[in-house]
């Protein structure tokens, strides 16, 4: 029996075991959502914003380890997705993006909502399809998700002309894919694992920097082998968080611009750098120049273009990290490593990673490590852009595997809520804290109704501060503290909340935080706390942009601070 | 390191749109094409391009990899260090006159390139070579007046039984 490309879409999504689409829909789309009724078994959720479908899809993909499905109309439709679909590709995000097309007659007409959608997402796609035949309907979703999921993930955008979804045609789905420039590494070169093991076997100095390759791959028992059996100190990235408990002795928390200094002073001072999973990103690695000036470098990754890129490495190894790590284990050597792990306590004991000032003010950092405290890190922790993104990086520890969710390499304010709806309907069983900052959350605070639709139990932590607060902290440091265009007229968070039928209250002391957190942690639906936090306080240390890791600077030691108060 | 020019052979899936995600892709990682020549090859369906591009080598190799991350690009090698036959083609229209027109026609025979069009007042040279030889042509031809040139840009093969550019 013959079906039509709208059909043959939903039953090749059925396929690849697609569960939930985020989408909106428009004239283009028309003839899919009108197919959806016939298969109750994709459950569609309605976005208020095409943006906010790309980022739930993405926090989707990211909790669930699946691709992530959005839709939306051509055009302004297609060209609203554009915001989350580069998010999902500078973080390595599996994604299938369909977009309607106007029909093919009006392709290159300048027609009504037309976009050359294809076109615009050249490089912010690992691939992307227009399909103006609905015979390669079928083989094109598949090569999609094949695309999309395997090798480094990424977004692939399907762009389907509203006449292919309506014309007919017998549906057969490809077993595999025939890809002929497309080849997915899997082990590693064994001379290059021999050479990587000699390294790390002769090093005195070591550093892992793990990067969310290692999330990707889910090796976190491979990785947690490695780090334990060499006895190497592990710093993140700050999407490796997650990748290695913070709580493990070898641990040093993040490096980076706003890394902890023991992190930053281990990878300066090393004599190796292992670094795993990770692309060498200029907040990572600070002054490039500088980076790291007495180390040997191996770098471990899938994607054979991100060696050399950044970084001039010694000992490549390409391959999935998970076998790499493997494989690895097999060949190094069981160290101790005791004047250098010697020399890490003593760092983490001169700058110590999570002092919060004993101050009455209500500071984020507090508010971060009480979330901490009441859920004893068993939480999917997904954060916005900005000054509450590293407070939740810093503040949290991460002990659960692949519990923070964050866009770290577009930096997408207005993330935070649509990629955390992404994350609870893919993981309904979790604790979901959605870790806002005041400007972000009104960049996608519409899609609060979809909080309420879907009766999403998202707890919703307002980090308000009444600023743009990472650009008010550089308008600070760096020009001289004229904060132009930074402070915000907020509106009353809790009223909204209240009118989207989401419980919210407001917390202005202290004292109030470990209430707030218990009461939002009780409810049994979505609840939003409006933390009125301390609005100049700023995220320390930092490394100014074009310097050296070894150059963080923090203006006053804590307890200093303190006593000043 | 210092800058040299590169030659890149790709093969690349002939679909729509792939000289536009190439082309796109030098544009965004600001890497320069110097000439970039494209037709079909051996096989079926797949285009092979001949890219010349200037840069170091770390760059150049980072310029290779990047393309063959591209689903529509088969393979890509660099072949600047190969014993390779490098030719393109132009075709030359120069001012010729009555009193001119015999002294172009020498210069022409000196190159071994052919006279494809006469005009009262031009003349249309063609001449195949590598890179020297179609810009020591042109230099000669510069006084008499050149009136318009079209280069294909360089194509280019290995010498001998090298694979390193094709595919089983």
């Amino acid at each position: 029996m013959k079906k039509t490309g709208a059909q043959i879409l939903c039953e090749s999504l059925i396929r690849e075991g697609v569960e939930v689409i985020f989408g909106i829909l428009g004239g283009a789309v028309l003839p899919i959502y009108d197919t959806f009724p016939q298969y109750p078994q994709l459950r569609h959720i309605l976005v208020r914003h095409e943006q906010g479908a790309a980022h739930a899809a993405d926090g989707y993909a990211r909790a669930t380890h699946k691709a992530g499905v959005c839709i939306a109309t051509s055009g302004p439709g297609a060209t609203n997705l554009i915001t989350g679909i580069a998010c999902a590709y500078m973080d390595s995000v599996p994604m299938i993006a369909i977009t309607g097309q106007v029909p093919r007659a009006l392709i290159g007409k300048d027609a009504f909502q037309e976009t050359d959608i294809t076109g615009i997402t050249i490089p912010i796609t690992k691939h992307n399809y227009l399909v103006t035949d609905v015979n390669e309907l079928a083989r094109t979703v598949k090569e999609a998700f094949y695309i999309a999921q395997t090798g480094r993930p990424g977004p692939v955008l399907i762009d389907i002309p509203r006449d292919v979804q309506q014309e007919q045609t017998e549906f057969v789905y490809p077993d595999k894919v025939d890809l002929q420039g497309y080849r997915v590494p899997s082990r590693g070169h064994p001379a290059q694992i021999k050479k990587a093991s000699k390294l790390i076997n002769e090093a005195e100095q070591p550093v892992i920097i793990a990067g969310r390759g290692i999330i990707i791959s889910q090796a976190y028992e491979e990785f947690k082998e490695f780090a334990e059996k060499a006895q190497i100190p592990v710093a993140h990235t700050l999407l490796g968080l997650s990748a290695f408990p913070n709580n493990h002795i070898l641990d040093l928390g993040m490096l980076g611009m706003h890394g902890t200094p023991c992190a930053n002073l281990a990878v300066h001072n090393a004599d190796l750098i292992i670094a795993i999973g990770m692309r060498f990103d200029d907040r990572a690695t600070g002054n490039v120049n500088e980076f790291a000036p007495n180390a040997r470098i191996i770098h471990i990754d899938i994607d054979p273009a991100e060696i050399g890129k950044n970084v001039p490495t010694e000992v490549p190894v390409v391959g999935d990290i998970k076998s790499v790590l493997t494989a690895l284990n097999e060949e190094i050597e069981r160290k101790e490593h005791v004047d250098w792990l010697s020399q890490i306590e003593q760092w983490k004991c001169e700058y110590p990673t999570q002092v919060v000032s004993p101050s009455d003010e209500l500071l984020p950092q507090y508010v971060i490590q009480q979330i901490y405290e009441a859920t004893q890190g068993d939480a999917l922790i997904v954060t916005g852009v900005g000054q509450n993104q590293m407070f939740a990086a810093r503040y949290f520890t991460y002990i659960k595997p692949d519990s923070l969710i964050t866009a770290g390499g577009l930096g997408p304010m207005g993330f935070e809520l649509p990629a955390a709806i992404g994350v609870k309907v893919g993981c309904p069983d979790k604790v979901v804290w959605c870790i806002a900052g005041d400007g972000g959350f009104q960049m996608t605070i519409q899609e609060l109704a979809v909080i309420a639709q879907e009766s999403l139990a998202v707890k919703i932590a307002i980090m308000n501060n009444g600023y743009l607060g990472m650009v008010r902290q550089w308008q600070e440091l760096f020009y001289g503290r004229r904060y132009v265009d930074t402070k915000l007229w907020n509106p009353d968070f809790v009223k909204i909340a209240e009118a989207y039928d989401i419980p919210g209250i407001r917390v202005k002391r202290k004292e109030e935080v470990i209430p707030a957190i218990r009461k939002a942690m009780d409810y049994p639906g979505a609840f939003l706390i409006d933390f009125l936090i301390e609005p100049e306080e700023n995220i320390y240390p930092i490394v100014p942009p074009g310097e050296s890791l070894a150059k963080f600077f923090q203006p006053l030691k804590p307890e200093a601070k303190a006593g000043k108060l | 390191m210092s800058n040299t020019k590169h030659t890149l052979i790709a093969l690349v899936e002939d679909k729509p749109g792939v000289l536009n995600r190439i082309a796109s892709l030098f544009r965004r990682r600001a890497f320069n094409i110097q000439s970039l020549a494209v037709g079909g090859s051996e096989h079926p369906g797949l285009s092979r391009m001949t890219i010349v591009v200037e840069g170091d080598s770390a760059r150049v190799e980072q310029v290779r990899k990047q393309l063959e991350k591209l689903i529509n690009v088969v393979k890509v090698s660099d072949i600047t260090e190969e014993d390779i036959v490098a030719r393109e083609l132009a075709l030359i229209k120069v001012k010729a006159t009555a009193t001119t027109r015999s002294e172009i026609m020498q210069i022409v025979d000196i190159f071994r390139a052919n006279i494809v069009d006469v005009s009262p007042n031009s003349l249309t040279v063609e001449v195949t070579g590598d890179e020297d030889k179609v810009n020591s042509l042109l230099r000669l031809l510069h006084d008499f007046g050149v009136k318009e040139i079209a280069r294909t840009g360089r194509i280019a093969l290995i010498r001998g039984s090298s694979s390193k550019t094709v595919i089983d």
